[in-house]
């Protein structure tokens, strides 16, 4: 096998939902930014000035391109977290006055649930929808819960730890009929499915280079021109972003963010398709090799990145520790560092046990056949291993029902 | 026939440094989400705290003071100010700072661009002592230098707290946190020979920042969204070096100096802004009576000069300086003042080429007044 390089330092990266590798031809094309072209894009007055402007220009139309659109809707921002807080803080500034009810969901993203949060203590009332077992909003629930006073809807695209994708076409329906903006953070989405925002309805859409195939440090809110919404900014000075996001531009982050788009537009549709193809080995291969594995999420609303899934009667950290040379992670890197059983997967309905004992996969563009087949051998070598030595699996083989034990206080 | 381009705008952008692209090329390829706790993760978590060491060193803040990334000088003061009850700034400080909220308090500055601190006083003693003044360490246009300490010593006594906008100082002059006894503190990597796309914030320990971008918990909740890893790299390197080399701003000052003296041989009547009062080395407002900004910018920018005429931010919508206007000089005197910044890369041939050029513009003017 040639995957046998792989070590604790040198690990096979199978974490494509906390961050993806930045394409070397994003790098390319940043690398001249980086040299002689050092032009702050504000400075309209010289030589420098313009090249950046016109290269800006160009990366804001790919961004528009992907999303269907138009380069004049794409504010660049440091990141989707700042991009969550303008849609979600600034729609609620500007129209606060006139409507002060939000509705967003129990398995958004943190910087999402946080500015919902914080809007709540400025007088806005928020309704958090609950999740059905698969993972996905409840349409019904969603018709429900808009009121007169509802001004916006906040549902995310696709889940960072589950990869489920949230019936956006009938949310975009739904808002559009009762005249509620809607806003989705589409950071896991973009550049994995395709997503239009005229088909979808979405008012406002967040995006996040990084996860792309991008740099880190750039982003971008679509803001709809028709009908306009209109946001009141959270970063002010100079007037840059026409008026929505000031600060200067960095150039090589936003051509690095264009190229990133441009590539994702062409190559999707295939990569999809044998990311698709590898999804479906890595999950047969598990469940041939390992019994009582459950996948987290529904199953086929998902991108084909992602797999989510929970290994009964396995304590999680050991299993983390015992597979050091897999870039893994247990849930979202945000919430990484805590030992607290992922808020998403508890959202679902997962027990506290097996929500401790689940593993997110991400897989992406640089990832092998031979990654899943790696991949497949050292998880089931752990899992077993571990549950050899597990009394509580013992006890579950031997027909126990461990809810049925009475645990001797101590 | 490639145009020579001389580069005199660094005030706008610094040309980044060799070593600050490697340490960001290296980064681009270490990948990593710098919250993840595998060995990808930890690498990238080690490059920002590393970095952060650099950047807190470059200012000499203490071991116990707040650094927090952002992505820029701009963003540094919107979260500087986040959360204030009170804020009192001076008239001519920058759009992020002044724009920053609609019930800001502003203080007039003199004719040098220096605030004045005892209207800065009767307003703090008005108070109920929760204000935050904001002040910029240099001004971004005329490179004018506040009296820090002063106004440190002042708001204290007051029981306010001073932020201080150092973006246009660092790697000019010598800036010490702790001996200016600033309270918080915001920098911008691009202006210090790092990327686009990276800054900070820093305050002591004790002062309370409300986060702006909530969500995530990065940089100890206080600003949300996944690190900037490469463009935090390169800040820590430039920051560090623009420190190292800071004696090199005296060959930058005796080119400055040898510039301005040069134009007021040419010109007698040309304004140089601030030029009696503590100025950064490197930077020169100048005022050719009768000439508009953009007609002289055009020219430079036809023999491949680049220079502005004020702030990037509001350049190209033809507005005359803020901070001439709230130095109280004419109209008409500020919109034909130019920016020039130095860098360390410039010569005296740069020089000699602004030079042929200004003048150019100078006798043109002068012939066309004498025939009118």
């Amino acid at each position: 096998m040639t995957s046998q390089h792989w070590t604790q330092n040198n690990p096979l990266y199978l974490d494509y939902q906390a961050t993806t590798p930045t394409d070397p031809r994003v790098v390319d094309a940043m690398v001249p930014y980086w040299t002689e072209k050092y032009g702050n894009p504000h400075s309209r007055n010289h030589h420098f000035g313009w090249e950046a402007e016109d290269a800006v220009e160009i990366a804001r139309e790919h961004v528009a391109n992907l999303i269907g659109g138009t380069a004049k809707e794409i504010i660049f921002t440091s990141g989707a977290t700042e991009s969550n807080n303008l849609a979600i803080k600034g729609v609620a500034k500007f129209y606060g006055d006139q409507k002060k009810h939000i509705i967003t969901c129990v398995t958004e993203h943190k910087c999402v649930l946080e500015a919902c949060r914080s809007l709540q203590q400025d007088g806005f009332e928020v309704t958090y929808l609950h999740v059905k077992e698969n993972g996905l909003i409840d349409l019904d629930d969603l018709k429900a819960a808009i009121t007169e006073n509802t001004l916006l809807v906040s549902i995310m695209a696709v889940n960072n730890e589950i990869g489920v994708i949230q019936p956006l076409k009938e949310i975009g329906q739904i808002c559009r009929d009762n005249k509620v903006f809607f806003h989705t953070d589409a950071a896991q989405a973009v550049g994995k499915i395709a997503l239009d925002v005229e088909d979808l309805n979405i008012d406002m859409l967040s995006i996040s280079a990084h996860k792309m195939y991008g740099p880190m440090g750039i982003g971008a809110l679509f803001v709809r021109r028709r009908p306009r919404v209109r946001l009141v900014p959270l970063i002010h000075g100079g007037g840059q972003e026409r008026g929505m996001r000031s600060g200067t531009l960095p150039t090589p982050l936003v051509v690095g963010f264009g190229k990133a788009c441009e590539i994702a537009l062409k190559e999707m549709g295939a990569e999809a398709e044998r990311l698709h193809g590898y999804q479906v080995k890595l999950l047969a291969g598990l469940k041939a090799n390992i019994d009582e594995i459950y996948l987290n999420g529904d199953a086929d609303h998902r991108i084909p990145g992602n797999l989510n899934i929970s290994f009964s009667y396995v304590e999680g950290e050991g299993l983390m520790m015992g597979i050091k040379d897999l870039g893994v992670s247990s849930g979202s890197a945000c919430t990484s560092a805590s030992l607290e059983p992922s808020y998403v997967l508890r959202a679902l309905g997962v027990e506290e046990e097996l929500a401790h004992t689940s593993l997110r996969l991400g897989l992406g563009r640089f990832t092998t056949d031979e990654d899943i087949d790696y991949a497949i051998e050292r998880i089931s070598k752990e899992v077993n291993r571990l549950r050899e030595l597990s009394p509580l699996w013992d006890m579950a083989q031997a027909g126990i029902d461990i809810k049925s034990i009475k645990w001797a206080e101590h | 026939m490639i145009k020579h381009i001389v580069y005199m705008d660094h005030n706008a952008t610094a040309p980044l440094r060799a070593k600050a692209r490697e340490a960001i090329l290296a980064t681009l390829d270490l990948g990593g989400n710098p919250s993840s706790v595998h060995s990808a993760g930890r690498k990238a978590r080690r490059v920002v705290e590393d970095s952060r060491e650099l950047v807190r060193a470059a200012v000499h803040a203490p071991k116990t003071a707040q650094v927090i990334f952002t992505s820029g000088g701009t963003e540094a003061n919107t979260l500087a100010l986040n959360g204030a009850t009170r804020v009192l700034t001076s008239s001519a400080e920058h759009a992020s700072i002044l724009k920053a909220r609609d019930d800001i308090e502003t203080v007039p500055v003199d004719g040098n661009g220096k605030i004045d601190l005892g209207h800065l006083q009767e307003l703090l003693s008005g108070g109920d002592g929760h204000a935050i003044v904001s002040v910029m360490l240099a001004n971004n246009e005329t490179g004018v230098l506040q009296n820090i300490t002063d106004i440190a010593h002042l708001a204290h006594r007051h029981g306010a707290l001073l932020h201080v906008d150092a973006v246009q100082a660092l790697g000019k002059v010598s800036v010490d946190f702790v001996a200016l006894g600033v309270d918080m503190m915001s920098l911008s990597a691009h202006k210090v020979g790092g990327p686009t796309g990276a800054g900070a914030l820093i305050a002591s320990k004790d002062v309370k920042i409300v986060a702006s971008n909530t969500g995530g918990g990065q940089e100890g909740g206080l600003r949300g969204g996944t690190e900037n890893v490469s463009g935090i790299a390169g800040f820590g390197v430039a920051a560090d070096m623009a420190v190292a080399e800071l004696a090199k701003m005296d060959a930058v000052k005796a080119l400055r100096n040898q510039l301005e003296q040069r134009i007021l041989e040419i010109a007698p009547n040309a304004v140089i802004f601030g030029k009696n009062v503590d100025r950064l080395p490197n930077t020169s407002f100048i005022a050719l009576p009768g000439v508009l900004a953009e007609s002289q910018i055009m020219a430079m920018d036809l023999t491949g000069i680049c220079v502005s005429a004020g702030s990037a931010c509001s350049s190209g919508k033809s507005l005359a300086s803020a901070t001439l206007a709230a130095m109280g000089v004419p109209e008409t005197l500020a919109k034909s003042a130019i920016r020039i910044s130095l860098g360390h890369s410039n010569v005296n041939d740069d020089i000699e080429a602004f030079l042929s050029v200004w003048k150019d513009l100078y006798e043109r003017n002068e012939a066309k007044q004498t025939a009118a």
